[in-house]
């Protein structure tokens, strides 16, 4: 075995890691090599003057303080650990306020019941879009499906191709 | 039958905080200790040991126990006192550009402690222990750690490494280079007949 193949080993001899045949091989080369017995006999040496240092003691008020410093954390809500971002949320928060205040404006609300007048002027504005002069066949424009069967334009009537004109402009 | 660890750490999972209070009693001692060595004061290695219970307890509910409890708990506490050092490093630079110090692995120890104080052979039992915690603070962070593990917390290869975030070969190299390094700062202490040979065995 070689100085640097005993380097390697070195620690682990010492501290009594390798199997039989590894150690039989370093003691062998520590009988032959005065350099690594040297080595060998100095990081005992270390070894034992690094005892000499002495362990210290926790303070006594080690503990206390853990739990003082635990007691201090701010308990996280179950929101906090689904957004951690203080401004993520105000930012959802604002965008649920906005959308709520849009549905509930009576304007686009159906189901309240009309009042009278507004009834009344609804009725009116009914009538005027009836009465337009494009959808003069109101009948064929509530069953707007039906055109898409209708013949070509020059072998129809007159009023359908109006209607025809109409739906490609929209 | 005792709990291991591992079992206090799952029931301070399930919500059992004496079981952490009993690893709190059990480890506080060998942290302090190894993180008093590590920074060299008593204080800050209180703080950092205060800082590693609170991370185990914070991280408590995402506990898988996929390792020896101690190694989790020691590689926090060598992250933070790496991290504590840097620190400290940045914040002396800043003060003065002398402080600027080899922070590479196989650097050579900051300093000497054996230029620094008269070596006597009757040294007081005081200076001998200064002299230990030198010649350790004069390691690279990484050597150091790794003796501290090895030396005083008697955890085996694997442990380390997988503190360390290394291989097995080399943390053996690496306790090999920082006990070299030791051998030449401590050899007052170890060979007190021949103290000069200190400065002619510098590690390569």
């Amino acid at each position: 075995m070689k100085c640097e193949k005993v380097s390697e080993e070195l620690i682990s001899y010492l501290d009594g890691k390798l199997d039989q045949s590894e150690r039989g091989e370093v003691e062998e080369h520590l009988a032959s090599c005065a350099a690594c017995r040297t080595r060998a006999e100095e990081f005992r040496g270390v070894w034992s003057v690094m005892d000499e240092f002495p362990a210290i003691e926790p303070s006594l008020e080690f503990d206390a303080r853990v739990r003082q410093r635990l007691a201090e954390e701010p308990r996280r809500s179950w929101v906090a650990c689904f957004v951690p971002q203080a401004r993520l949320a105000l930012a959802a928060v604002l965008l649920i306020a906005l959308t709520v205040w849009v549905a509930k404006r009576p304007a686009s609300n159906p189901s309240l019941p009309l009042m009278p007048g507004e009834a009344a002027a609804n009725e009116q504005d009914f009538n005027a879009i009836r009465n337009l002069g494009v959808l003069e066949n109101y009948d064929v424009v509530t069953k707007m499906d039906a055109l898409s069967e209708l013949v070509p334009a020059s072998k129809r009537p007159a009023n359908q191709s109006d209607l025809q004109q109409t739906e490609s402009n929209d | 039958m005792a709990r291991s660890d591992v079992q206090l750490m799952l029931d301070v999972k399930a919500g059992d905080d004496s079981s952490f209070d009993f690893l709190l009693r059990k480890y506080r001692s060998p942290l302090v200790n190894f993180l008093y060595r590590m920074v060299r004061d008593r204080a800050t290695a209180e703080d950092l040991a205060q800082d590693v219970f609170l991370r185990v307890y914070r991280a408590r509910k995402a506990y898988i126990p996929s390792a020896r409890f101690t190694t989790w708990l020691f590689r926090i506490a060598t992250n933070l006192a790496l991290n504590s050092l840097r620190d400290n490093r940045h914040e002396k630079m800043a003060v003065s550009l002398d402080a600027a110090a080899g922070d590479e692995e196989d650097s050579a120890p900051r300093d000497l402690p054996a230029r620094e104080m008269h070596i006597d052979q009757r040294l007081l039992e005081r200076d001998r222990v200064a002299f230990i915690q030198r010649a350790i603070a004069s390691l690279p962070e990484k050597q150091r750690a790794a003796v501290l593990l090895h030396k005083y917390e008697e955890m085996d290869y694997a442990e380390i490494a997988k503190i360390l975030d290394c291989t097995e070969a080399a943390l053996k190299s690496l306790l090999f280079r920082a006990y070299e390094n030791l051998r030449v700062q401590l050899a007052p202490l170890v060979n007190p007949q021949a103290p000069q040979r200190a400065v002619e065995r510098r590690p390569s």
